[in-house]
Order: C-alpha cells, then sequence, then structure tokens
C-alpha cells in the first residue's frame, strides 16, 4: 500500500464545501468544492430554445456547457470551448439527464453552464455536483440529485478523490483517473470514464468506494439545499 | 426574445424619478454602490480577486507568460486585457461569438491600465528585444446587475495588486507551482479606475442597477488616476448615440475627482 | 381583479397554513405508509412518497405535495401574466412573458373591436399589459385581454420578482397584497409570472410599495410573514 502524497487514507476524501443560490440572476445555481477544486454552475430555463428546428415538441431538453476560466489552471487556459471542455460538457448532460423528468416543458431548453474556478483535479466532478444542484434549486423536476466523483488509482493501490499531485504519481503502475457519477442511494452509474490501467478484477472495488464516497457528497449537497431556507 | 428589455413604463418612471434626484434603492443620482473586494478567486493564478457591487459580482485574474516584444516595443513588456461575458452570469449573455460589450468591457480596462502608466512595462523586459513577460488579465463577470466596466476596473486593479511573479526555470521555462515573492512593477501611487456616467433625459447618474442601464440612453466611461498628485484622466469613450451637452461634459470632468476619492476610501482599506 | 383570479392558485397553497411543512430534496423520503397519495413534485416507490423536486413538502391529509421555492415560471392555462409588448404583427401582437415560449395576444382577442391601422396605438412594442392565458400550444402561449382587470396598463411602473415567491406576495386569501395596498395606496397588480405593477399618487409610495413587495419576495419562507410585514411598515 503506497502512501497517498496527500497524506489521506485510501477512501478518505478532501473536505467538501457547497452552497446554493451564488448567482441571482440565474433560475438556479450552486457552487460545490472539492478542496482546492472549485466548480460554480447556473440554470438558466426552461426558456425557449433557438434556433427553434432544435426545438423537441415531446419534451424539454438539457444543453449543459463546461469550462475552465483561463486562471483556473497553471498555464492560463485560452478563452473559448476545447475539445476536452466539449466532451466534458457532453459527458456532463448524459450524466446528468437520467434523473430529470422535462416532458412538461416541450420545446423548450434548460441551460446548465458550469464553471471551474480553481482547478486540482476532479473538475467534472465537482462540475457535475454543482450542477445537480443548480437543478434542484431551479425547481426542475427531479427523480432524485446526481453525485459525482472520482477514483485515482496510485501505482496498485486505490485512492479516492485524488488531487493533482497525486494524479502526477508516476511510480509503478502511474496514476490512473476514473471518473464516475450515480444516481444518489441507488446502483445506478450515470458517467463512467477511465484513464490509465486497471485490472478487471478491482473494479467493483472502485465502485464500492465510489458509493462510499457519493454517500458523502449526498450529505453536503442535500445539506446546502436546505440551508437557503430561513 | 430578450426578457429584460425595460418597459416603456418602468423608463418613464425612472425618468420622472430621476427627474425628482430619486432612485428605487434610496440612493442619489450620483452615489455609488457600496462594494467589497476579496482577493485569491483562484490559486491558479497569478493574482486574482473578486467585486461585489451591489448584486454585481465580477472576477478578475492576472497569468504570466514569457513572450516576444512587439516590434515596435522592444524594451516593454505586453499586456492583454480579455473578457469573457459568460452566459452563466445573465440570462442576455448568449453562447458564441462575443457581442460588442463583450469586445468593449476590455479595451476600456485595458486603456485605463495602459495610459495611466499603473504597470511599468519596461520592467517586464527579460532580454531585450527578445524576451518578456506578457500580463494577461481576465475578466468574467459572476452576476450581471449593471455598472460592469467600473466594478471591472476594481478588480482588475486588485488582482494586479494582488499578483507575484511565477518562478522563472534555468532553461527559460515558468514554474507555476513555485510562486515568486516578487511584485509585479507597479506604480505604487498610480490607482487607475473608471467611472461610468450614464444619462436618461436631462439626468446623469453613475453606478446603475439592471434596469437603470438598460432605461440610460447615452454613456461615456472615464478612466482616472493621479499622477503626482494631480488627477489624470487617462481614457474616454463615449456609448449610444445620444449626445452629451457641454455643460454635462464639464459637470463630469467636475464630478471625477470627488468620485475617484470616493472610490478610493473604500479600496485603499483593501489595497493595504 | 386580477388577484381574485392569482388567488384561486394561490389558496391551495396558503389555505392549508397550520399543515405540516418542511424542505425536501430530490429524492427524499418525504413519508412512509400506504394510506398517503402523492400529489404535485411528489411520487411513489413502494412504500414510501418521494420529492419529485427540491421544496416544502407539506402533507394534508393523505394528500403530500411538494411547493417550489425557487425556479423559472412555467405558464398555465388560466394564469393571469403581465407582459411586455415586442412586436406588432399583421394579426396580433408579440408579447413577452418572461417564460418558455413566445405568446401571443390575437387581434381578435382585445376587449373591443380594433382596426388593423389602430393596433398599435392600443398596443405598442414596449407596452405593458396584463392577460389570461387562454391556452398553452406546441411552441406558444395564447393570450386573452377579455374577462375583468386584463387589458393595456396605463401609468406606473414594472418590476419583476421571482415567480415562485407570487403565493407569498399574495398571501392568504390575499391578506399580503391587501396589506401592503392598504399601507401604500398603491394600486398592484401581481401576474403569476412574476412580474408586478404598481401605480401610486406619488413617487414615494410607489417606491415604498416596491420595497414592501421585495422584502417580501426575498424571504425564501418565513411563517407569520403578514405579522412581519405590520412591523416592516411601522420600521419604515
Amino acid at each position: 500500500m503506497v502512501a497517498r502524497p496527500s497524506g489521506r487514507k485510501a477512501n478518505e476524501m478532501r473536505s467538501m464545501k457547497a452552497k446554493v443560490g451564488i448567482i441571482p440572476n440565474a433560475d438556479g445555481s450552486a457552487m460545490f468544492a472539492f478542496g482546492d477544486t472549485i466548480a460554480i454552475a447556473a440554470v438558466y430555463g426552461p426558456r425557449q430554445l433557438h434556433p427553434q428546428h432544435m426545438q423537441d415538441p415531446s419534451t424539454g431538453i438539457l444543453r449543459v456547457n463546461y469550462d475552465l476560466l483561463s486562471f483556473s489552471v497553471s498555464e492560463r487556459k485560452k478563452p473559448g470551448p476545447s475539445r476536452r471542455s466539449k466532451e466534458i460538457s457532453q459527458v456532463t448532460e448524459w450524466a446528468l439527464s437520467p434523473v430529470l423528468d422535462l416532458r412538461a416543458f416541450p420545446n423548450t431548453v434548460i441551460d446548465v453552464q458550469i464553471y471551474i474556478l480553481q482547478a486540482d483535479a476532479g473538475t467534472r466532478t465537482a462540475g457535475i455536483n454543482a450542477a445537480s444542484m443548480a437543478l434542484a434549486h431551479a425547481g426542475i423536476p427531479m427523480k432524485n440529485l446526481i453525485c459525482s466523483v472520482a477514483v485515482g488509482k496510485l501505482d496498485k493501490d486505490l485512492a479516492l478523490d485524488a488531487d493533482n499531485a497525486e494524479e502526477h504519481y508516476d511510480e509503478g503502475e502511474g496514476h490512473t483517473d476514473i471518473p464516475l457519477a450515480k444516481i444518489a442511494g441507488t446502483d445506478e452509474f450515470t458517467l463512467m470514464q477511465l484513464d490509465g490501467k486497471i485490472p478487471p478484477e478491482m473494479i467493483k472495488d472502485v465502485l464500492e468506494m465510489v458509493n462510499k464516497g457519493c454517500e458523502e457528497i449526498y450529505e453536503v449537497q442535500k445539506k446546502a439545499l436546505k440551508e437557503i431556507v430561513e | 426574445m430578450s426578457s429584460m428589455d425595460i418597459t416603456n413604463l418602468t423608463k418613464e418612471k425612472l425618468t420622472s424619478m430621476f427627474n425628482a434626484g430619486k432612485r428605487f434603492d434610496g440612493r442619489g443620482l450620483l452615489d455609488l454602490k457600496d462594494f467589497e473586494v476579496e482577493y485569491g478567486v483562484s490559486n491558479m493564478a497569478e493574482g486574482s480577486a473578486r467585486v461585489r457591487m451591489g448584486k454585481t459580482e465580477i472576477i478578475a485574474g492576472v497569468k504570466m507568460e514569457v513572450g516576444t516584444p512587439y516590434p515596435d516595443s522592444p524594451n516593454k513588456g505586453n499586456l492583454t486585457v480579455s473578457a469573457d461575458l459568460l452566459p452563466l452570469a445573465s440570462p442576455r449573455f448568449e453562447q458564441g461569438p462575443p457581442k460588442f460589450n463583450a469586445i468593449e468591457l476590455p479595451r476600456l480596462i485595458d486603456r485605463m491600465i495602459r495610459e495611466s502608466g499603473m504597470i511599468d512595462l519596461k520592467k517586464l523586459v527579460i532580454v531585450e528585444g527578445e524576451k518578456v513577460w506578457t500580463v494577461i488579465v481576465d475578466i468574467y463577470p459572476i452576476n450581471d446587475d449593471g455598472a460592469l466596466v467600473d466594478a471591472a476596473s476594481i478588480a482588475c486593479v486588485a488582482a494586479l495588486k494582488n499578483a507575484v511573479f511565477p518562478k522563472l526555470k534555468e532553461d527559460g521555462k515558468i514554474d507555476y507551482h513555485a510562486k515568486s515573492d516578487e511584485r509585479l512593477p507597479l506604480v505604487e501611487t498610480t490607482i487607475p479606475l473608471t467611472f461610468t456616467f450614464y444619462k436618461l433625459g436631462d439626468n446623469l447618474f453613475l453606478s446603475p442597477v439592471r434596469e437603470e442601464e438598460e432605461a440610460c440612453e447615452s454613456k461615456v466611461t472615464l478612466g482616472i488616476s493621479k499622477l503626482d498628485g494631480r488627477y489624470m484622466i487617462n481614457s474616454c469613450q463615449k456609448g449610444l448615440s445620444v449626445p452629451f451637452r457641454q455643460e454635462e461634459i464639464e459637470k463630469i470632468v467636475k464630478l471625477l475627482p470627488e468620485k475617484y476619492d470616493e472610490v478610493m476610501k473604500t479600496f485603499n482599506k483593501y489595497l493595504k | 381583479m386580477i388577484e381574485n383570479e392569482i388567488n384561486e392558485e394561490n389558496e391551495q397553497i396558503e389555505s392549508s397554513e397550520g399543515n405540516k411543512r418542511w424542505v425536501v430534496v430530490p429524492g427524499e423520503i418525504i413519508v412512509s405508509g400506504e394510506d398517503f397519495l402523492p400529489g404535485e413534485g411528489a411520487r411513489r416507490e413502494g412504500d414510501n412518497v418521494i420529492a419529485d423536486r427540491f421544496g416544502l413538502a407539506e402533507v394534508a391529509g393523505r394528500m403530500i405535495k411538494v411547493i417550489p421555492l425557487s425556479g423559472a415560471y412555467i405558464p398555465r392555462r388560466g394564469n393571469v401574466v403581465i407582459g411586455r409588448v415586442v412586436d406588432v404583427t399583421f394579426n396580433g401582437w408579440l408579447v413577452d412573458t418572461d417564460s418558455a415560449g413566445s405568446a401571443f395576444l390575437p387581434i381578435a382577442e382585445s376587449p373591443r373591436f380594433l382596426n388593423r391601422n389602430e393596433m398599435d396605438q392600443y398596443l405598442g412594442i414596449g407596452d405593458v399589459l396584463s392577460a389570461k392565458i387562454w391556452s398553452i400550444k406546441g411552441r406558444g402561449i395564447d393570450l386573452t385581454l377579455k374577462g375583468r382587470g386584463l387589458g393595456k396598463l396605463e401609468g406606473g411602473f414594472i418590476f419583476r420578482i421571482n415567480a415562485s415567491r407570487v403565493p407569498r406576495i399574495i398571501g392568504r386569501e390575499g391578506s399580503m397584497i391587501t396589506l401592503i395596498k392598504e399601507k401604500t395606496g398603491c394600486n398592484i397588480t401581481v401576474g403569476q409570472n412574476g412580474w408586478v405593477w404598481v401605480k401610486g399618487d406619488d413617487l414615494d409610495s410607489e417606491i415604498k410599495a416596491r420595497k414592501a413587495i421585495e422584502f417580501v419576495a426575498d424571504k425564501v419562507l418565513i411563517e407569520g410573514l403578514t405579522d412581519k410585514m405590520e412591523v416592516w411598515f411601522q420600521e419604515n
């Protein structure tokens, strides 16, 4: 068992922060942080979808945009969407949509805007957690919250919620990044990505670790949503 | 369809209120919104700051890069100011190519900073004619409730004041994770700010909330700083098509130093 | 007159004061037991009634529902809304009601007969009206001005509050809006879409009415708000 560079236990997450209602202009908004990774999300809609040919008369459409602020990373990110941010926007949309029921809003769009203020690994998962709270805050019909966290593998050992230093672990089998999202309190996974190397028999442990992490995330999300009410 | 456009009724009401010297939030027409500054929005930036001014919130961050000087100024470093009006911050901001407001905002701030001489660009030279530091200031509104440019001017100055150089490695590359304790070459006494004066009917007003800004018929943004203890106007741009009369222009430039001092009274608390 | 329309909607929410209400998040179990019936914003899963959205869970007898606390306005048939004319077409007006889908007011739905060439004198671009939603079709909302209290709004001004706070502004059986009207002497119309029209005798009473309404709208959840408002008026 390698010691984590962060000194955390294998299944120990970074301290989390969450706040709802951070953007008064938006219909719903939230902030979610894993340690030094800070994501903010705003939801606008349901509102009219332009161009009209994209409208769906049977349901509303979810549209997600994820991006990094230029100074959220060490080397300045050039403004405007990259291939990376377009892919993350799309998988985030797929991660969130299973809990939403938008049939009551035909021809409309619900826009989810996610931006990363400060990146220290786990930006997509923090973004999904923020967006899930912002969608709830926007009053969108929603079966459940979505919780998301990545499992890292450092050499041969799993490490929940790896930070940037841990993502650069380069001994042995190096670092493997496995970001996942699931519907809270269920066994249904809505985001699955993996980069690195991991034997198939370890996946069960990865899922168990994520289950534990998501339980903690859910409590943080729930608390933040309830806190906005006097 | 923009739902934020003002109604005829509200515009008429604001006109009659302004004629009587009143505002919905109880301020006088030339009273500024209160603001607060917070540093360290992103620890990945070389410097960053958040300004909350009423319900308007804006953040600015500074990144440093090593580049080549412009051929016409081989002995000066570079300054770039850019802004992105994120669709996160307002239902009026849309995804896609920048609209005029998104182009104008960083240009107004760029001129305010550059012309004030706040940054000593000569001290950003690493090898004359070959290698210089480039200072990049990025501006992002988080919630737009009017007066974005003036709020941005405070945020940008604060971010620059907050910034330190990253370490330059021996191979000439930057080690962003090793920050030096060396601050940017700023002229300590030069603090530029912008003030945008808005006009509705015959009334001049400052620091609008969204609906007031929507109602305005004309506006002018001025950058001001102090040089050797004297006030200096460094930049100016009039926007929208209604003209300003000479009497109004004279009133504006007379008010500028007073308003500058007023903001500095608060801002100084954050600059120490 | 318009408030009466709104009150019918509102009564369901406010008439149940005294019932147990608490905040729930999507997916949270509200109650367990076979006897309960899931209403709006709730669903049944096995033994449990579960929240289908974020909001205020309310148990009224056997019925469980979740009242939204935030979010965009969702148009419903019969709602009275306030809107702004954005275009005058050959057969009616295009109206911005700040909701998903564009709203259209056909010339035939104006309260009196209008010639095509008097349309923009009656309602021009930027003008404000209170109208009722009489149908919601695929791409849009159809409005009518036929009904008491509907029509062009003249004088006063418009401002917007979060649509989910409209029931609180109206109050139980209109108690809150009546109080604000009495204390300020203003005419006030609250559209279900969160647009508010205020017209008073002088600027100061109009400013006060807006402040009072915004004070109520800013409170996410406070019991006994009408009493708090009485105190507010003593202080302001």
